[in-house]
């Protein structure tokens, strides 16, 4: 269940409170984010909505151990990451989130195969393993005939297909998806729309996403809207609403 | 191009100090003081025999005639049979072949590469024509020997003929003229008292003499032809310069166009040193495959230049040392290329580069 309140005291997978980030432009501080609240369960599905300014991706960033916040906490699976080093944040985020970006972003020169074993290079797992994991993933995104293909023999929705792939390959805890249609035919987004969703139905994986699209949002559990970082609006089931805390 | 011409460059540098290398440690060249080309008396041989620590002494006249062609340069020397393999002994000639050299007073010997360069063997008419010794006459000569060099690219370019030919045939004015001694020394040890004793005999006279050691003469005769080794530093230095510029802007670029698939990686959980690493090891694997292409290239080049200009410089040799040299230059460059945009892409803050993607 997804709550903005702050005021959760069960365990969740993802906690944030008090979250602030705010920028220094041009001698100026601008704030981002005010004083937010979140509290996100296993098998959630949210989605950021909110016009271009408001923090949503600031937001995905922070969560994803990109970026560091002013003030106020994130926990992710007991672990308390605001105060983590860069290394050790690299480190966290291999393990914990997968990330499914816009523009894809594979490498050109790898194959499908060898763009999702991109993230399980980094653990110890025998190149038989890895094979495995890769194969199961590529499985699941409907692309095991495409293994070998490199990515401008793929369409954009398979190129996306595969950065889906590479995000669940390791297991992540969540999913962080940076407007994951934005570079696809409606045809296509909905093919990526009802992969995610098998992703939380079927595989019970956390998801988070940030869209412009409310045909996009309303596949989510739940649409929270971010206005110049404040939650002002939350509607869905399961939600309970409450802004700043 | 860059280790093409290094590698050339190197071999060149390298062609013209062998001479100064291989020159012998026990030997002594004494030539006019007032230079090269003016002559000195036959009679100095035999003072110069007496001096302590002389073991042997020829003496050598530069011939520079014309075969068939200008453009079929080769070294032309007059010897003197009776002393020359007391003195260069590291030339060797077949005994058979040597004493019908001795024998023959229109005989030449010949270096082994000289002798491939032009297809000649032994018992071959060699006809010379000659200008620089009164009115332009052909001298006709036969091989009567080929010598080898015991040295590793030594020289075997030269064309030698009799001293007896050579003084009965020029003018009066030349007669009984040398262009310089070789003294062959007991030691190398002599070579300082030797050389000063030498030329203090024959201070004040009407021919005074400079006597060096051989290397030092060749050193010398070598910057004659200008300062090989500035120039030579000074284009590699140009090149290095401008190689390290090409490839460090191709990098920088490289990395600029990559910053997405970068940011991805760090996003994903590559360490900041792997980022760096993957950046050095591209820049370390395109200076390679230049440099290998480029070392390539030098080895199937420089053989077929070295023909072209045999004679006019001494032979073009490429070493190991050579090789591994510019090897060691590739990767130097690649690493030096790669390093400022490695750096800048372990520094990336992905959030940054996210959104320019």
């Amino acid at each position: 269940m997804i709550r903005v309140d702050g005021r959760s005291d069960s365990p969740s997978l993802i906690r944030v409170r008090g979250l602030n980030k705010t920028y220094r432009r041009g001698g100026e501080n601008i704030q981002v984010l005010q004083g937010l609240n979140l509290d996100v369960d296993q098998a959630d599905f949210v989605a950021f909505m909110g016009p271009s300014g408001s923090g949503k991706t600031t937001l995905l960033n922070l969560l994803g151990g990109l970026d560091v916040p002013s003030a106020g906490s994130i926990t992710v699976a007991g672990d308390e990451i605001t105060h983590m080093s860069a290394s050790k944040l690299t480190q966290w985020r291999a393990r914990h989130v997968g990330f499914i970006f816009q523009m894809y972003n594979l490498i050109p020169v790898l194959t499908a195969f060898q763009n999702v074993e991109l993230p399980l290079l980094l653990t110890k797992l025998s190149k038989s393993e890895r094979r495995k994991h890769v194969e199961t993933a590529l499985g699941v995104v409907g692309l095991s005939d495409r293994m070998n293909h490199f990515p401008r023999q793929l369409s954009g929705g398979q190129e996306q297909r595969v950065t889906i792939a590479r995000a669940i390959v390791s297991d992540p805890t969540f999913l962080l998806c940076d407007e994951p249609t934005g570079d696809l035919d409606r045809k296509s987004a909905d093919e990526i729309m009802a992969l995610i969703e098998e992703l939380v139905g079927k595989y019970h994986k956390t998801v988070l996403m940030v869209t412009h699209d409310p045909v996009v949002a309303a596949r989510a559990h739940t649409t929270l809207h971010l206005d110049k970082g404040v939650l002002v609006e939350a509607a869905s089931k399961g939600v309970l609403v409450g802004g700043v805390a | 191009m860059a280790l093409f011409l290094f590698t050339f460059l190197a071999v060149v540098r390298s062609a013209f100090s062998r001479g100064t290398e291989l020159a012998g440690a026990d030997r002594l060249v004494v030539i006019n003081r007032a230079g090269l080309i003016n002559v000195i008396p036959l009679a100095y041989r035999d003072k110069i025999l007496t001096i302590k620590g002389v073991k042997a002494v020829t003496h050598n006249n530069w011939f520079g005639g014309v075969y068939q062609d200008e453009k079929n340069f080769f070294p032309q020397f007059v010897i003197d049979p009776e002393n020359q393999r007391q003195v260069m002994t590291e030339m060797r000639v077949p005994d058979d072949e040597w004493d019908n050299f001795v024998k023959d007073r229109q005989g030449a010997v010949v270096g082994a590469g000289l002798a491939k360069r032009f297809g000649w063997k032994v018992g071959d008419r060699i006809p010379i024509k000659n200008a620089l010794y009164g009115p332009t006459k052909t001298w006709e000569f036969v091989l009567d020997g080929i010598y080898h060099n015991d040295h590793p690219g030594g020289d075997e370019s030269q064309f030698w003929l009799q001293w007896k030919y050579f003084d009965e045939t020029v003018p009066s004015v030349i007669k009984s003229q040398v262009g310089w001694y070789v003294v062959k020394l007991d030691s190398p040890d002599d070579a300082v008292p030797v050389a000063a004793a030498i030329d203090k005999g024959f201070a004040n006279s009407s021919t005074e003499t400079k006597t060096e050691t051989e290397s030092a003469f060749a050193a010398g005769f070598a910057k004659q032809l200008g300062n090989i080794e500035l120039l030579i530093l000074t284009i590699g230095g140009v090149v290095f310069f401008t190689l390290l510029l090409v490839t460090g802007n191709t990098m920088a670029i490289s990395v600029r166009e990559r910053v997405g698939e970068l940011a991805v990686l760090k996003a994903i959980g590559y360490p900041d040193r792997y980022v760096l690493f993957f950046v050095l090891s591209e820049a370390l694997v395109i200076a390679l495959i230049g440099g290998l292409i480029g070392l390539g290239l030098a080895v199937l080049a420089i053989p077929v230049v070295g023909a072209a200009l045999r004679g006019l410089l001494p032979p073009l040799l490429l070493s190991v040392s050579v090789l591994s040299a510019g090897l060691a230059f590739a990767v130097f460059v690649g690493v030096a290329s790669g390093l400022l945009p490695g750096v800048g892409a372990m520094r990336l803050r992905v959030v940054d580069a996210l959104r320019r993607v």
